[in-house]
C-alpha cells in the first residue's frame, strides 16, 4: 500500500464528513480518482453509513407524544418534582 | 405564553430523531421516554434561554445529553476512555474483499449492505462504550458537524473527532463479528485475507 493510500485511509473519515480544509479535501479527491481500492473502499463507507442511518429509525410511541404534549402544555406546575438542576 | 406556544410549534417536530437518540442512549423504550419527556420539560422551562436563529436541533440534543449524562449514566461508573481497542481502517472492507459474491454481477458488499439487519445495526451501536456512542450516534445517525457536537457534548473538537472515528471501526468490528455470527460469512473467510504484511 503506497503513502498516499495510507494517508488517504487515516484521513477518510474527516473527509466523509467535510471536516478537512479544501486544501486536504483537493489531495484526496485527485488520490481517489486516481486509486480505484482507496475510491472503492470510501465508497463502502459512504453507503455503509446510509445503510446505518435507515435502519436507526424508531416509531415513536402515541403514549410519549402524549405524555409531552400534556407536560409542556401545562405551564410546568404538576410536571416538576424532579432534582431540577438547570441544564447549562 | 406565546414564548411557550411557539415552543410547542417549534419543537415537537424533533421527537422522532430526539427519541431515536435516547433509545440508543438509554438501550430500553421505557428509559428512552423517560428521557425524552424529562428533556422536552427542561428545554420549555428554558425556552427563555433559548436565542432565535440559532440552532434548535443542536439545543435540544444539548439537552438530551445532558440529561442522560446527569440523570442515567450517573448510576453506572464511567465507562474507561481508552478500553476501545484501536483498529484498521477499512476493516469491514478488507474482510468482505475477502468474501466470494453469492450472485453475479453483485458484490459481497452490496450483498453485505443490504441483508444488514437493522436489529444488529442498533445492538452495535448500543454495545459501544457510552462517548463512542453518543459522538457515533450524533455524527452518523443525526449528521451533526464537529462543532456541534463539541458544543453538545461539551468537549473540545479534537476529542470528538477521536470518538468518532475510533467508534466507527469499533462499530465496524461489532457488526463483522455479527455477521459471522449469523453465518453470512463462510468459515474458510472468517480468516481475514493475508494482506497484513508490513
Amino acid at each position: 500500500m503506497a503513502d498516499d493510500c495510507n494517508d488517504v485511509a487515516r484521513q477518510i473519515y474527516s473527509y466523509l464528513d467535510g471536516e478537512l480544509t479544501v486544501w486536504k479535501r483537493r489531495a484526496i479527491a485527485r488520490h481517489l480518482d486516481d486509486c480505484p481500492p482507496c475510491a472503492k473502499g470510501f465508497t463502502f463507507e459512504v453507503e455503509l453509513r446510509q445503510v446505518i442511518v435507515s435502519r436507526c429509525r424508531d416509531e415513536v410511541p402515541e403514549s410519549l407524544r402524549r405524555r409531552v404534549a400534556e407536560a409542556i402544555g401545562d405551564s410546568g406546575g404538576e410536571a416538576a418534582g424532579h432534582g431540577g438542576d438547570e441544564v447549562r | 405564553m406565546a414564548d411557550q406556544e411557539k415552543f410547542a410549534d417549534l419543537a415537537m417536530a424533533y421527537m422522532a430523531p430526539l427519541y431515536s437518540a435516547a433509545l440508543r442512549m438509554t438501550r430500553n423504550p421505557a428509559d428512552a421516554e423517560d428521557l425524552v419527556q424529562e428533556t422536552y420539560l427542561r428545554a420549555y422551562r428554558g425556552f427563555g434561554g433559548f436565542r432565535e436563529g440559532t440552532n434548535l436541533k443542536a439545543w435540544l440534543y444539548r439537552i438530551l445529553t445532558n440529561t442522560y449524562i446527569n440523570q442515567y449514566r450517573a448510576k453506572k461508573r464511567r465507562p474507561d476512555e481508552s478500553e476501545l481497542d484501536e483498529s484498521e481502517d477499512f476493516y469491514l472492507y478488507n474482510r468482505l474483499g475477502g468474501l466470494e459474491a453469492s450472485a453475479a454481477n453483485r458484490t459481497p458488499e452490496v450483498e453485505f449492505l443490504e441483508s444488514l439487519p437493522e436489529a444488529e445495526v442498533k445492538e452495535a451501536l448500543e454495545a459501544l462504550p457510552d462517548q463512542f456512542r453518543l459522538a457515533v450516534v450524533l455524527a452518523d445517525v443525526e449528521g451533526f458537524s464537529y462543532k456541534e457536537i463539541a458544543e453538545i457534548m461539551d468537549v473540545p473538537v479534537g476529542t470528538v473527532m477521536s470518538r468518532i472515528h475510533r467508534g466507527r471501526r469499533q462499530l465496524q468490528k461489532l457488526l463483522w463479528s455479527f455477521a459471522e455470527g449469523r453465518g453470512l460469512i463462510p468459515d474458510a473467510a472468517a480468516e481475514p485475507a493475508t494482506g497484513s504484511g508490513g
